[in-house]
């Protein structure tokens, strides 16, 4: 019975559980450090088992509606009101879902790491307080069914990671990071509100399955999109908006810049759910798949070019980031730009999306991975300039398997995950437009090259005099990178059984907008 | 530095008058304009008076940052937890089970215009109560992080 009601409430769960924890972090790290850290951890652990309850029955028996202050949970429509949702309503499908699992794999992972990683800093209870309420607003966007509780949680999420982002001050360098990425996550914010506006004027509802089944797409809607698009492109990182990226992925703590790639995802999950759910086929789907194919060959390309010339191993590191943000929104342009058609949507709109969605989750994953091993090596060596590193591979060894791991999935290497997600966004590009397919491939090339290299400065070589008492990570931040890793290794093993069980449901849950509708408004 | 004896004067005298006013915008938070947030920032701005008026030392010896600190949390706990309880009785997050129970802030509303009653509401009010708690220790913390870079040289 008590199962029951854990199962039930397992969406509104997933984001109080990660908020109480958060609040009262403060209190709790005034007892001990241990008992801080055994806090946090139990608390994540529990996230991350509501993610993976509420993504089982997701998958099993398809969306689940729950409404906040209702009589039942499953009452999104108060028979009072006309037939119009007045409460937040959170609905979790495939896609949320998928988002989910993967932000509770991440968080898991970064909290083990975290606990041996930072723990020689001071403030830690602040830190932690608001790493978990950044889970809190990456779960809290993913599931939300309200457009303006969707830019409440984005405003969570930015606010915290501005905070933690800025953690180690480093002489004004990450607080410089921090305003830069704080001033432009407001800016976004603020127009993704112009935009929230404009449906509320002229639909008069927030709810995303209300307006999406108003949907005209008269101008002020045109209008709307594009703020729309702009805002959460630029919080994901694609190319002309992706000045903030190298910045505050270097800047902050490795751990933290694993989960901002999670948080930048959660705004891509934004831009597709945008695109998908609230207008579907009402807008051009040719002309804007086409912006954001390009807005994603764009991101391939630069991300690619700035990434080969840095020293900075996690400002390379986070040039890739743009550059792999570019596939996802490759692979779901084009199943957007075919989006109305069927024929061609069966032929290889829907695996282009798959890989795309595919990539997603592969990439959180992998380049979690490497910016974990990289903060593993600052951690022991405490210089992050790739000239002075050579020869670490005598020293910690479980770091190098784990970064080669890292570095073969980002270039699409077999039989690790990126393969699988690449392979399917070439074969299925290629149907819709052959050079596209190429430019892909040929950053795929670029980026094993520039890994190739920074593998080789880093851990090959002759042992250097001055990290010869170099010591392996310690288990804990080892333990962390190792869920991550197995993850790769598993998906890119087994990459038919994801696409079936996680990746395809997810796809037609953005492709199908009429169930997403019914699923909040019943059959009224 | 210090202000004339005026100032401070006038400024001991006002702060009751601030507090008071911000805890009545936190209780009238379900019945009039106004509500947690607006209520906290107004009680914050009477700390900040008297600050301002005396010296940033001599306020700091009263109020401590941790105190407010703690109150941030507390309040934020009590939010949170209370919109929990719900789940315990078996109904969804953030249920307003208070209302109309006929318990503390458990009056039901009237129909058509009145003059508002303060028990009615739910679980509204001690939101709002919650929420005040939460700003007032919040921008607190953030004047008195603030002021404590400023260059205090005798002027």
């Amino acid at each position: 019975m008590i199962t029951d009601a854990i199962i039930a409430n397992s969406p509104a769960l997933l984001v109080m559980i990660p908020l109480i924890a958060a609040f009262a972090c403060p209190f709790i790290g005034r007892i001990s450090p241990a008992v801080r850290n055994i806090w946090v951890v139990g608390a994540m652990v529990l996230t991350a088992a509501m993610a993976l309850l509420l993504a089982g029955e997701v998958f099993s028996s398809g969306t689940v509606v729950y409404t906040f202050g209702a009589s039942a949970p499953g009452m999104s429509v108060p028979p009072d009101s006309g037939g119009i949702p007045v409460r937040i309503v959170f609905t979790v499908d495939a896609m949320s879902a998928l988002m989910q699992i993967i932000g509770a794999i991440t968080g898991l992972s970064i909290v083990l790491y975290s606990i041996a990683g930072d723990r020689r800093h001071t403030g830690l209870e602040s830190y932690y307080t608001l790493y978990l309420l950044m889970i809190a607003g990456v779960m809290g966007m993913v599931s939300t069914g309200d457009l303006f509780n969707f830019f409440v949680f984005l405003e969570i999420l930015s606010i915290s990671s501005a905070g933690l982002i800025a953690y180690r001050i480093d002489r004004g360098v990450a607080v410089e990071a921090a305003v830069k990425y704080f001033v432009l996550s407001t800016i976004g914010a603020m127009v993704i509100l112009v935009a929230i506006g404009i449906f509320y004027g002229e639909y008069d509802a927030l709810n995303i399955a209300v307006i999406a089944s108003r949907m005209q797409f008269t101008l002020l809607d045109q209008v709307a999109l594009v703020l729309m698009i702009a805002a959460l492109g630029m919080k994901c990182g694609a190319v002309p908006m992706h000045f903030w990226t190298p910045d505050a992925y270097s800047m902050a703590p490795s751990s933290i810049t694993a989960m901002l790639v999670v948080a930048s995802q959660a705004s891509l999950y934004g831009l597709f759910r945008v695109v998908f759910t609230l207008y579907n086929v009402t807008l051009n789907a040719a002309t804007v798949g086409w912006i954001i194919i390009v807005l994603g060959v764009l991101s391939m390309v630069v991300g690619v070019t700035m990434a080969i010339p840095q020293k900075d191993v996690k400002r390379l590191m986070a040039y890739h980031a743009i550059s792999q943000t570019g596939y996802m929104l490759l692979g779901v342009g084009v199943g957007l730009a075919v989006l109305g058609n069927q024929s061609l949507l069966d032929a290889f709109g829907y695996v282009a999306m798959e890989g795309g969605i595919f990539h997603i989750i592969n990439h959180a994953m992998y380049k979690g991975l490497l910016f974990l091993t990289a903060g593993a090596i600052f951690y022991r060596i405490g210089t992050r300039n790739l000239n002075r590193m050579g020869g670490l591979g005598h020293n910690m060894k479980y770091t190098m398997v784990f970064f080669v791991i890292g570095a073969l999935a980002i270039a699409g290497i077999p039989p690790f995950n990126g393969f699988a997600s690449k392979l399917m966004i070439y074969e299925s590009v290629f149907m819709f437009n052959p050079i596209l397919s190429i430019i892909a491939m040929v950053v795929s090339i670029l980026t094993l090259a520039s890994f190739v290299k920074v593998f080789h400065s880093i851990f090959m070589g002759p042992r250097l005099p001055e990290y010869a008492d170099v010591k392996e990570a310690p288990a804990p931040m080892l333990i962390g990178m190792g869920i991550l890793a197995a993850v790769v290794v598993l998906f890119g093993l087994f990459p038919g059984v994801v696409v079936d069980h996680l990746i395809e449901p997810a796809a037609q849950a953005l492709v199908n907008q009429g169930a997403y509708i019914s699923a909040v408004m019943g059959g009224a | 530095m210090k202000m004339s004896k005026i100032v401070r004067t006038g400024a001991n005298i006002l702060y009751p008058f601030v507090l008071i006013f911000g805890l009545y915008i936190v209780l009238h938070g379900h019945l009039t304009p106004g509500g947690g947030f607006q209520a906290g920032a107004v009680i914050a701005t009477g700390v900040v008076l008297v600050i301002v008026a005396n010296s940033y030392e001599a306020v700091t010896g009263m109020l401590q940052k941790v105190v407010f600190k703690a109150q941030e949390s507390i309040g934020l706990l009590l939010f949170i937890g209370v919109a929990a309880i719900a789940i315990t009785l078996g109904l969804p997050f953030f249920y307003n089970f208070l209302a109309n129970s006929g318990s503390i802030f458990g009056l039901s509303v009237p129909f058509g215009p009145n003059h508002g009653d303060l028990n009615t509401a739910g679980l509204i009010p001690i939101m709002n109560i919650a929420v005040g708690i939460e700003v007032w220790g919040g921008l607190t913390v953030i004047i008195l992080s603030m002021l404590s870079g400023l260059d205090r040289k005798e002027a």
